[in-house]
Formats: C-alpha cells, structure tokens, sequence
C-alpha cells in the first residue's frame, strides 16, 4: 500500500451571501472527485457538517462582512489560513448587499423587520480585503466552475491562475460575437468589465451586467458618456452600475455622476 | 493576364462555383447575415450571402440596412476579418503527460483544412500579405498559420460600394484587388441579364477553376462596368487620411498631448486590436490538472491595450491609456515600417466603426499634424 500522503486542506468559509459561489464548487461534477482526491476538504458547512478546529492550507471565503460578529470571525479565518482566497462579488467587492453603503441601513431595518432592535447589522458591506490580507480574488456573481477548478489546480501546481483582468470585449471577439453596443445600440459594460463569464450576455444578445466588477484599467467616465448617448439618462446609469459590483470603486464613482 | 481573360458569371455559376470548391473538399467561408451584421462563415450555397443588405458604418456605430437592389456583396468589410481563420484566436500548442519523474510532451499538430474564401475585398488581401509576412516570413515560420495559409483559394470580390469607415484609397491597398487571389470578381448587379459577376483569374488553379464554370466570355462594355464600379467606389470613401508622411510625423510626436486626449476616451477594451486584420499579437496560457498530472499550453490572441502584454518583471511598462494607445497606432502606422518595411495598416476602418466609443485613427493622426500647421 502506498505510503499516506498528507493532502492539503481545504475550508470553504460562507460569510454575507447567496451561497451560490461556493455551490459553485458542487457544480464541478466532472472534477469533485478530482478535487477531493487532491485537497482534503476539512470544512465546507454546505456539504458536511464539520468543525471549526485546526488549520487550512488553502480557504475559500465567500461573502461580504456585513455585522460585527463576522468581522471578528474572519480574522480567525485569516488566522487559521495558509492562504486565503476570496471568491465572488460579495467577498471581492461587497455584493448587491453593499447597496446598503448608499443607503440608510437603520431605516432599511425599520421597515423590514417587526422588531429591528434583535438585527445585530453594520452600516456597511465590505469586501473581505478590507478586513484581512487576501492572497487572491476570484471575481464574479456567481464565480465561474472553469476559473475556479483553475484557482485550485493553480494552487497546487504553486503556479499563478490565469484568470486575465482584461475586458469582456476580448471574450466576446475571441468568441466571434457580433458586438451589441455598435451593431444594436444596446447598453453594455463589456468594456470595462473583467473577462472570465466567457462573454455569456453578448453571446445572446444582452448588453454586459458587469458581474465581474470592474476590468484592470476600466474607463467608466468614457463608458457613461457612451451609455448616454444610447439613451440611458441618470437613473439608468445609476442602476446599471449598482448592481452586484456597486462598491468597486470604478463603477461605485459612476453610480455617483450626475449629468454630462 | 490581360483583359481578354475576362468572363462572365451568373449568379447560378457563383452557385457552381461554391458547389465545385465544396466537391473539391474545400469548406467554403463567406459573407452570411448574423446578429444583425455581416459575418464570415460557413455558405452552403448563395442563399446564405448577404442578398440585398448593407451596411452603414461609423464610428462605434454599424447598422445593416435593406438596399433597393439584389446585390449579393453590396456592402463593406465584415465584422471580424479572416484573420480568425488563418491567424486562429485560440489555438493548442502542446499536451504534456507525467509519468513517473519525467514528463512526455506532446505538440498539437496543425489541422489541416482545406478552406475557400469567397468574397475577400482589396484591403483584406493586402491584410494576409501582411501577415504572411509577420507569421512566414521570419526565422521561425508559424506552422499553424502555415497549415492553414497553405490550403486557401482565395475568392476576391471589388468593392462596390465604400464604408462609412473605409480608406483603402489613401493606403493605397484597394478598393480593385490587384494580387493575392485565386479569382476575383466584380459585381454588377440587377443589370439587363440580372445580377452578373466578371471574373478573372489570379492563379494556375483559379484560371483552370474559372473554366469549368458555366459562363460567356466578357464583352467590352462588361469590362466597362466593372472598372466604373472600382472608380465609384474608389470616390466614395467613408474616410481619409494622408499617408506618405506618417513614419516621421509619428516619430516627432511621441510625446504629443493628443495622446493623453484620446485617452480621456479611449476605453482600453482592446476591441481595435481584436478586430484589425493585421493585429497579430498572442500570449500564451498554461494550465495543469488538479492530478498534476497533466499539461497544456494555449495560444491565444493578446492585445497591446491590456496591462499582462507589456508585462516585464515587476510590472507593466505601460500603464496608461495614452502609452497603449500610442504603442498601437504608431506600431501600425510609423514603426511598422522600421520592423516590416511597409504600413500595418490597410484601410479597412474597422477599428473605427467597432470602437465602442467610435475613436477614429484617421481624426486622432489628422488632430497631431493639424497641431503642428498651428
């Protein structure tokens, strides 16, 4: 018998969020076997029960930190990782959750709850790399099964992930879309968006959600005069912006330009 | 050859024509309707091309519209250009498998596919000769490229109408194909006889191509029509730009203002570089398997506008919008010359009309040598 290997081990950590990044990982149906023959998943709430002991080689953080309790907990987190990978715009720029950074979150509470004094919630959604030392960021709402299956074979090869943090129009001309804003005039936020969906809303037709958060060197300013001239006036602007990445700070600042 | 080479095609013999490059094993690759544009890609018969449509293009803008005729090619350049069937946007370059300590690599060998172009224009001919130049001509030949280079029949088609974009005229690359093509044909559509091409031949295989093809041979007044189509449309170009004095004009401006003005705009989506049919730029991507067991190298199109391409240790040389921009357009416009000895750039307007902020390479070199007459 082969002499025992000691595995990596891996956590899979769910802070303020839909838990749709880290089923991400369920998704990979082809390569969990393959996943869990090269880590040892010590601590993935979703898919077992297990304990918070010891220490992690590699985590994956997924959320945002949106009350005091978790701000204490991912420092823990940190504590017990070799290396911290957070995945997702929840935990790489806040989330849709971070809407609240624009809003008053105590008369959100007001209304929605009966009894708001029992919510224990900060004013703010933040990323996780404001709180700790981040070794990577995974982007996207959710995080794409490929990019993550490369994150982790990545990891373990000791090699840099090639996630490219250029445009989604790269995506879109490597796949032989017909690009929506000049040919249909529609609203898109492919040109300052990072790659990694594979250019799914233009390859039918949509205009970019921008779920990837902002590109490496993104030009909004430029981009907003552009969805301007397709018609879209303040509140459209607003909007298509204040989305899952409304707290990066390159779409954040246009969600906040009014007029032209 | 010589005008007495000259014949006439029906719109049925274009059909014999697509029927016999397919019988010969070719897949045939032409101008079809796609998400409102106009595409390359696969035509199974002339129902496929763009009947009746053009285009109308600007900057950032393209609108396929109806025309009042039948014509099959009255239109500009496509899309994307037959770059992404020659230059491939990805491609494999080697498998690599571990067995014990060792690891055993395997290259990816090139497909070969036989392909046909139909409906090349002037300035995108000019556009392979520019890359066969790149990826060919140094010492160490593309042997992908060449795979794929080496089994073209290119089917060139004169313009007939200019783009909004074009400016073949000024770079002296079109809009009548001189060389580089296996037939070319000129459109003169919805005449007494319907719609008919005159066609000649460019190569051993067109000539012999072009006889087993129903036709007539061309009379003086076919020869006529199809040289007014070149002149009209070689008058209505959608843009200019002076071309003999870019190479030093660009070299005394390096450190121009309107560099960091274009930037203001400029989105550095890279969408130029991926659209123009002389951008040949590539970076390659390894990956490995969660086993460890198991490797690959890609290839794949890279642009001069994204921060990975100028990438050296420590980080990336140019860090602004206006440093990328001016690498582009003095690459193609001023260095090129001292690397390729020629122009990198054909005409073709694409990088205008599919900027999605419409920057315009003819107004950006305009806006420098007008500052200099100030």
């Amino acid at each position: 018998m082969a002499a025992k290997i000691n595995k990596p081990r891996l956590a899979v950590w769910k802070f303020a969020s839909c838990d749709g990044c880290q089923l991400s990982l369920l998704d990979c149906e082809d390569e969990l076997l393959a996943v869990a023959g090269a880590l040892d998943i010590a601590y993935f709430p979703e898919a077992t029960r297990g304990a918070v002991k010891g220490r992690y080689d590699l985590s994956l953080v997924e959320g945002s930190i949106t009350t005091r309790a978790d701000a204490a907990r991912i420092l823990e987190v940190r504590q017990r990782s070799r290396a911290l990978v957070t995945i997702g715009a929840c935990a790489t720029a806040g989330g849709i959750q971070a809407l609240r950074n624009f809003a008053d979150v105590r008369e959100f509470m007001s209304v929605v709850y009966a009894r708001p004094e029992f919510i224990d919630a900060l004013a703010t959604s933040t990323p996780i790399a404001d709180h700790v030392h981040v070794d990577f960021e995974l982007r996207g709402c959710p995080i794409s099964k490929r990019q993550l299956i490369e994150v982790i074979s990545s990891y373990l090869a000791g090699r840099r992930p090639v996630t490219p943090g250029h445009s989604v129009c790269v995506e879109c001309k490597l796949a032989s879309n017909v690009c929506v804003t000049v040919a249909h005039g529609t609203p898109c936020l492919g040109p300052v968006t990072q790659a990694g969906c594979g250019a799914i809303c233009p390859a039918y037709n949509r205009g970019c959600y921008g779920c990837y958060g902002p590109m490496e060197t993104p030009n909004a300013t430029s981009l907003t005069d552009r969805l301007r001239q397709l018609g879209m006036d303040d509140s459209a602007i607003q909007r298509i912006y204040r989305s899952f990445n409304a707290e990066a700070p390159a779409f954040r600042n246009q969600g906040q330009r009014r007029g032209s | 050859m010589d005008d007495t080479d000259q014949i006439v095609l029906s719109v049925d013999g274009l059909q014999v024509l697509i029927d016999v490059l397919t019988a010969d094993g070719y897949r045939v690759i032409g101008p079809t309707v796609r998400e409102k544009a106009i595409v390359y890609d696969d035509v199974a018969s002339v129902a496929d091309l763009p009947r009746g449509w053009t285009d109308e293009q600007d900057g950032g803008r393209y609108r396929l519209v109806r025309r009042d005729d039948s014509a099959l090619f009255g239109f500009a350049v496509g899309a994307s250009s037959w770059k992404q069937f020659l230059h491939r946007p990805v491609v494999k370059l080697w498998r690599a498998r571990r067995s014990k300590n060792s690891w055993q690599v395997v290259p990816e060998v090139p497909p070969v596919e036989r392909l046909a172009f139909i409906g090349v224009r002037a300035c995108e001919l000019e556009a392979i000769k520019l890359q066969d130049q790149v990826l060919l001509e140094g010492e160490h030949p593309d042997s992908h490229y060449q795979a794929r280079r080496d089994n073209v029949f290119v089917v060139a088609v004169n313009c007939a109408v200019a783009g909004g974009t074009c400016f073949c005229v000024s770079m002296s690359t079109g809009p009548k194909a001189e060389s580089g093509y296996d037939l070319a044909l000129t459109e003169i559509s919805d005449g007494e006889e319907g719609t008919v091409f005159v066609a000649e031949a460019g190569s051993g295989r067109g000539r012999s191509l072009l006889a087993k093809l129903p036709h007539r041979p061309a009379s003086a007044a076919d020869r006529q029509s199809a040289k007014a189509v070149s002149e009209r449309t070689a008058a209505s170009m959608g843009r200019e730009m002076r071309s003999d004095d870019l190479h030093e004009l660009l070299h005394r401006n390096l450190d121009h203002p309107h560099w960091d003005a274009v930037a203001q705009r400029c989105l550095t989506c890279g969408n130029c570089t991926m659209v123009c049919p002389t951008c040949f730029c590539t970076t390659v991507e390894d990956a490995s398997d969660l086993t460890g067991k198991e490797a690959s190298r890609t290839r794949r199109w890279d642009s001069c506008f994204t921060i990975d391409f100028s990438y050296l240790h420590g980080g990336s040389v140019r860090t602004s919008g206006g440093a990328r921009y001016r690498q582009w357009l003095t690459h193609k416009l001023a260095t090129w010359f001292d690397q390729f000895g020629t122009s990198g750039c054909v005409g073709c307007g694409r990088c205008i009309t599919w900027c999605p902020v419409g920057i315009d390479i003819t107004a950006e070199v305009e806006a420098i040598r007008d500052s200099e007459a100030d």
